[in-house]
């Protein structure tokens, strides 16, 4: 599964975009779970409240469940100009 | 209409005549006349737009110069919309230019925006994108989001023919210090350009009635793949009207204990009587283009290592701010604006106890006579 990150996320995680072994278990199956597990994993992502997630370039709600095949984007809010 | 002025434009298939008679009624309102609103002003103006308004309250500094190539050196000082403005009407002298030199805020935001068809978001800070976002929606208007993220940018249309919105992107404001600003990542000068530019387009769709519009999609263009991605979103159902304008919603959260806002005027007042403080906590190339005399700078981006550095140590708040700072009844905050002071401000109070700390509403910017 490939995560791609954008704006803030990018910097605190440090990588342009994720690849997470999607077969494991304990993989994420749904928006909801790939929050919670990138939030384990980058801890400073917990301190972004309003965090959008698309899912093959359509914005996604917790609910929605992901699969291996899906690329999903990370897209928190922007705030220069 | 000076039809020769507008002959390529007016012979492109799919714009004609009708396109440029279009532009020629439409009004246009530019909120911010820095990064963002130079080129799209500069294109919406050249393009033939009948009405442009300009608000901001920002003067031309040198840091702005890279990124804002109609200004000069000549400018500094001077308020960003005058000199936008004169360069304007030089370059397209039958457009209206309306000027405001101030910033767009809770109460005056309804009044402003209802006299334009479409709002263009140029602003540095989400506040104000929040409060466009929630004012667009109650007078029913169109607006246009702009937003850089070192070498990437967003752009989308919103509210556009009941399309959705800012907040069915992203329902809530985050707090204070979520999301760092420009003047803290730094920006290539011509990142904004090419957001701003795009801004433009999407006014031009939207006004003239082409299809295509940025609506209900969101653009991420990043700078260093040169790459573009769309993102499909939708109108939240749930996303209701706003009944009104609350200036509180637009102040970020922060929960701040014992952290107090005062104005400039007060600061001074207290001054005058009382042993206090400044601290400036905008970065060093901000503080060193212009600067309050008494003010002592800690940059922001180095107070949490600064405190956490104290923590380990026990130092005393006089040796990281200086010995002034030992006798002051209060210590006080102050940026560019207001958020970087309001979370220095909050941080310092829950390092400091002891320590009584107000931040500046409005900041640097609501100094009217500068010290430059």
């Amino acid at each position: 599964m490939k995560v791609l990150l954008f704006g803030v996320t990018r910097d605190i995680v440090g990588l342009a975009a994720l690849e997470l072994e999607s077969s494991a278990s304990n993989a994420p199956g749904t928006v909801g779970e790939l929050k919670g597990y990138l939030k384990r994993e980058f801890p400073d992502l917990k301190g972004l409240s309003s965090l959008a997630i698309a899912v093959n370039q359509h914005y996604a709600e917790d609910a929605i469940t992901i699969g291996p095949e899906d690329e999903i984007a990370v897209i928190p809010p922007v705030s220069g100009g | 209409m000076n039809t020769e002025r507008y002959d390529r434009q007016i012979k492109l298939k799919g714009f004609g005549p009708h396109g440029q008679e279009f532009l020629a009624q439409s009004r246009v309102l530019l909120v911010g006349a820095g990064g963002l609103g130079v080129p799209a002003a500069l294109y919406l103006n050249a393009m033939g737009v009948g009405r442009l308004g300009l608000i901001d309250g920002d003067q031309v500094e040198l840091s702005n110069l890279h990124r804002q190539p109609i200004y000069t050196e000549a400018d500094l000082g001077k308020l960003k919309v005058d000199c936008l403005s004169r360069f304007l009407k030089q370059q397209n002298p039958k457009s209206s230019i309306t000027v405001l030199d101030t910033f767009l805020h809770a109460r005056n935001a309804l009044e402003i925006l209802a006299s334009y068809d479409l709002i263009i978001d140029a602003t540095d800070n989400l506040e104000t994108r929040y409060l466009l976002d929630d004012a667009c929606l109650m007078l029913d208007k169109p607006w246009i989001y702009g937003a850089l993220h070192g070498f990437e940018g967003q752009v989308s249309v919103f509210n556009y023919q009941g399309g959705p919105t800012y907040r069915c992107l992203f329902p809530k404001m985050p707090e204070q210090g979520e999301i760092p600003d420009c003047n803290t990542l730094g920006t290539l000068g011509i990142l904004p350009a090419i957001i701003g530019s795009f801004q433009a387009l999407e006014a031009v769709k939207v006004l003239c009635d082409l299809e295509g519009v940025l609506s209900g999609k969101l653009m991420i263009f990043e700078g260093l793949e040169q790459q573009s991605r769309t993102i499909a979103f939708k109108r939240n159902p749930n996303r209701a009207i706003p009944k009104e304008i609350v200036a509180e919603n637009y102040n970020a959260n922060l929960c701040d204990s014992g952290s107090e806002a005062v104005s400039y005027e007060s600061y001074l007042r207290e001054r005058n009587s009382n042993q206090t403080a400044l601290i400036d906590v905008r970065e060093i190339s901000e503080f060193e283009n212009g600067s309050l005399p008494e003010a002592r700078i800690v940059p922001l981006s180095n107070l949490k290592g600064t405190l956490d550095q104290h923590n380990s140590d026990g130092k005393a708040v006089q040796e990281l701010f200086g010995k002034d700072t030992s006798r002051a009844t209060r210590i006080f905050l102050i940026c560019k604006s207001g958020p970087r002071s309001r979370v220095a401000c909050s941080l310092l109070s829950q390092y400091f106890p002891e320590y009584e700390f107000a931040w500046i509403e409005g900041g640097m910017r609501s100094i009217k006579t500068t010290s430059r």
